[in-house]
């Protein structure tokens, strides 16, 4: 379980984060959704323990994060932010087993390369092992850094972002994983998204933040209404309901 | 909590018990092999080249003059050129993973030219100031020197891949401007310039020793070279992983700026060495410094070892310092390096 207490985070006077507090539970994915601006990004790097907050706190199944020692945290929870360009040349076999640097210390036993071949199969990247991370397509390198942090086998994935930089296609195929992630492996997945379909189709739980406030959290059907959406976005949104999902209609 | 993943598809039966084909590196341990012994030899080479006759039958036949020379000259003139060209190599792999950026080594971004101007400090305070305390002087300003230039990056919003190297070399150029009035205002040019341009030609047994200080940087830089790696995946892919990230950074740093010191005070620096040989390496094996480091450390020291035959031998009996020698085969070896990645790519 994910505690967040109070958390606050200032540059100059304008507060980017504004008292949040919330609790995000075990196993399930877990949208934050809000306008550009609203502190998704930086509530998630707080909770992440990349940023440090001004005030408030955030326990990751107890662990204080901003006490807690790093080996330990890197042990429960692994966050991957958006915009990774790696200026060291890497192959995905090396990328994806630095995942597993918190539990070996660079020194991989038979388990740990299990884990990175396991992680490489999800992904679909066998194939690409041996190839280096930048002559992969945008799509490929982003599936080698969720491998990287799914070869680091925490219970809590933090992702920011994860569709960025993807079609159609492939944005469709990352959320079926992150879905699969938690109803096969059991894991806890946090996303900062901004697309509020993708998000009423694969989520159990949704945040919805503005001005660096949480305005609301609770289930699709609680947060896909036309006054809660207009409440976040300032904008009116017909909600449909397909196949038993709820889309939201904005493009005109 | 489950922590079995189990794939979408089955995995063809055996495909995780066999390691993968290293498609780039064929038998890296074979070729490592192969690069070590190719260093030896030019080793044995480096220490039959000069002016003084000793050749391998003067050796046998017991001349002691020449057992002289090739003790007292020969032997610590080739290891330093070894040690020297490894610990150079290596610094210059250090210092781009933590810039981040290919195109920065010890003497791009001031790191060298603050270690000369320590020496120049300590010359002018303390005349009789002795090895040790130029090393601990020039230490200090190599990793005052070194550290402002990573400070200054972490304050400049858009790091492309070109303001960082431009950066380091404007830092550097003003340090060096600094360094150059001082030594031009107390007499001291000519001490300045050998410090600057790399020159084995003086080093002579009981003045090279302190190289082999650089020598266990190299290997602690080896035991570290996961941390490394880590490192230059950036703040947030290190924290991510459970490191400190300032503690990776200052050990780098000392690493780097020792380096660079201890090479200024006993032969001079021998300037793009670390930027040439690590990308070199890069563009073969890439940067997983675990695998790179010994490449990069076999090359630093056989391409300084030929460029020092090289500039013993077309002038002879004359010699053209090293640091010359390196400067204008590495330059035409990186040109086309980029040209050749260029034209791959398009």
């Amino acid at each position: 379980m994910i505690q967040v207490n109070g958390v606050t985070k200032t540059y100059g006077s304008t507060p980017v984060v504004d008292g949040v507090s919330c609790h995000i539970k075990e196993g399930g994915v877990t949208s934050i959704i809000g306008p550009n601006g609203a502190g998704k990004s930086t509530l998630l790097s707080i909770i992440s323990r990349l940023l440090k907050s001004d005030a408030g706190s955030v326990t990751v199944d107890g662990l204080d994060v901003s006490a807690a020692p790093g080996k330990d945290l890197a042990r429960k929870m692994a966050i991957l932010r958006q915009d990774n360009h790696l200026t060291v040349r890497l192959t995905v076999r090396d990328l994806v087993g630095f995942g597993r640097y918190p539990h070996n210390g660079g020194r991989p036993t038979a388990a740990c390369r299990e884990k990175i071949e396991q992680a490489m199969a999800f992904l679909d990247l066998t194939e690409l092992a041996d190839r280096f991370v930048d002559e992969l397509s945008g799509g490929q390198r982003q599936r080698a850094f969720i491998a990287m942090v799914l070869a680091q086998d925490t219970d809590y994935l933090l992702l920011d972002e994860p569709l960025n930089n993807l079609d159609m296609k492939h944005s469709v195929e990352m959320m079926r994983l992150l879905r699969r992630l938690t109803d096969e492996l059991g894991k806890t997945v946090v996303l900062v998204i901004h697309d509020i379909n993708f998000a009423s189709c694969y989520s159990d739980d949704i945040i919805a933040m503005a001005d660096g406030k949480l305005l609301h959290q609770g289930p699709p059907s609680a947060i896909m209404q036309p006054e809660v959406l207009r409440d976040i976005y300032e904008i009116d949104i017909r909600i449909e309901e397909i196949e038993g999902n709820r889309i939201g209609v904005y493009f005109a | 909590m489950t922590t079995q993943i189990s794939p979408s598809a089955p995995a063809p039966a055996g495909a995780a018990a066999v390691p993968g084909p290293r498609r780039r590196v064929p038998g890296p341990a074979a070729m490592l092999v192969l690069g070590g012994t190719a260093v030896l030899v030019l080793a044995v080479v480096s220490m039959f080249v000069g002016v003084s006759d000793v050749s391998l039958s003067s050796l046998l036949a017991g001349d002691e003059h020449a057992w002289t020379i090739f003790w007292v000259s020969r032997v610590p003139r080739t290891l330093s050129i070894i040690l020297a060209g490894m610990a150079l190599s290596v610094a210059g792999l250090i210092m781009q993973l933590m810039a981040r950026n290919k195109f920065v080594e010890p003497s791009t971004v001031g790191t060298i030219e603050s270690a000369s101007l320590g020496i120049l400090v300590v010359t002018v305070l303390i005349p009789g100031a002795s090895l040790f305390m130029k090393m601990s002087t020039a230490t200090l300003f190599a990793v005052a020197g070194t550290a402002l230039f990573l400070l200054i990056l972490r304050r400049i919003p858009l790091r492309n891949t070109l303001i960082v190297p431009l950066v380091g070399i404007m830092l550097g150029g003003v340090i060096a401007a600094v360094t150059t009035f001082f030594a031009y205002r107390f007499d001291l040019l000519q001490t300045l310039n050998s410090w600057m341009t790399g020159d084995f030609s003086g080093v002579l047994r009981g003045r090279y020793e302190l190289l082999w200080i650089v020598g266990a940087l190299t290997l602690i830089g080896f035991l570290a070279a996961d941390r490394f790696t880590v490192a230059g995946m950036g703040q947030e892919f290190t924290t991510n992983l459970g490191l400190n990230y300032n503690r990776v950074m200052t050990l780098g740093l000392i690493i780097v700026s020792l380096i660079s010191a201890v090479v200024v005070v006993s032969v001079g620096s021998v300037p793009f060495l670390g930027l040439i040989v690590p990308n070199l390496v890069s563009l073969l094996v890439g940067d997983n410094v675990r695998r790179a480091i010994p490449w990069v450390a076999i090359f630093g020291a056989g391409f300084v070892l030929v460029c020092d035959i090289i500039g013993r031998t077309i002038r002879y009996p004359y010699e053209i310092p090293v640091g010359v020698i390196v400067a204008a085969v590495g330059s035409v070896l990186f040109l086309y390096l980029l040209l050749r990645k260029r034209s791959a790519r398009a």
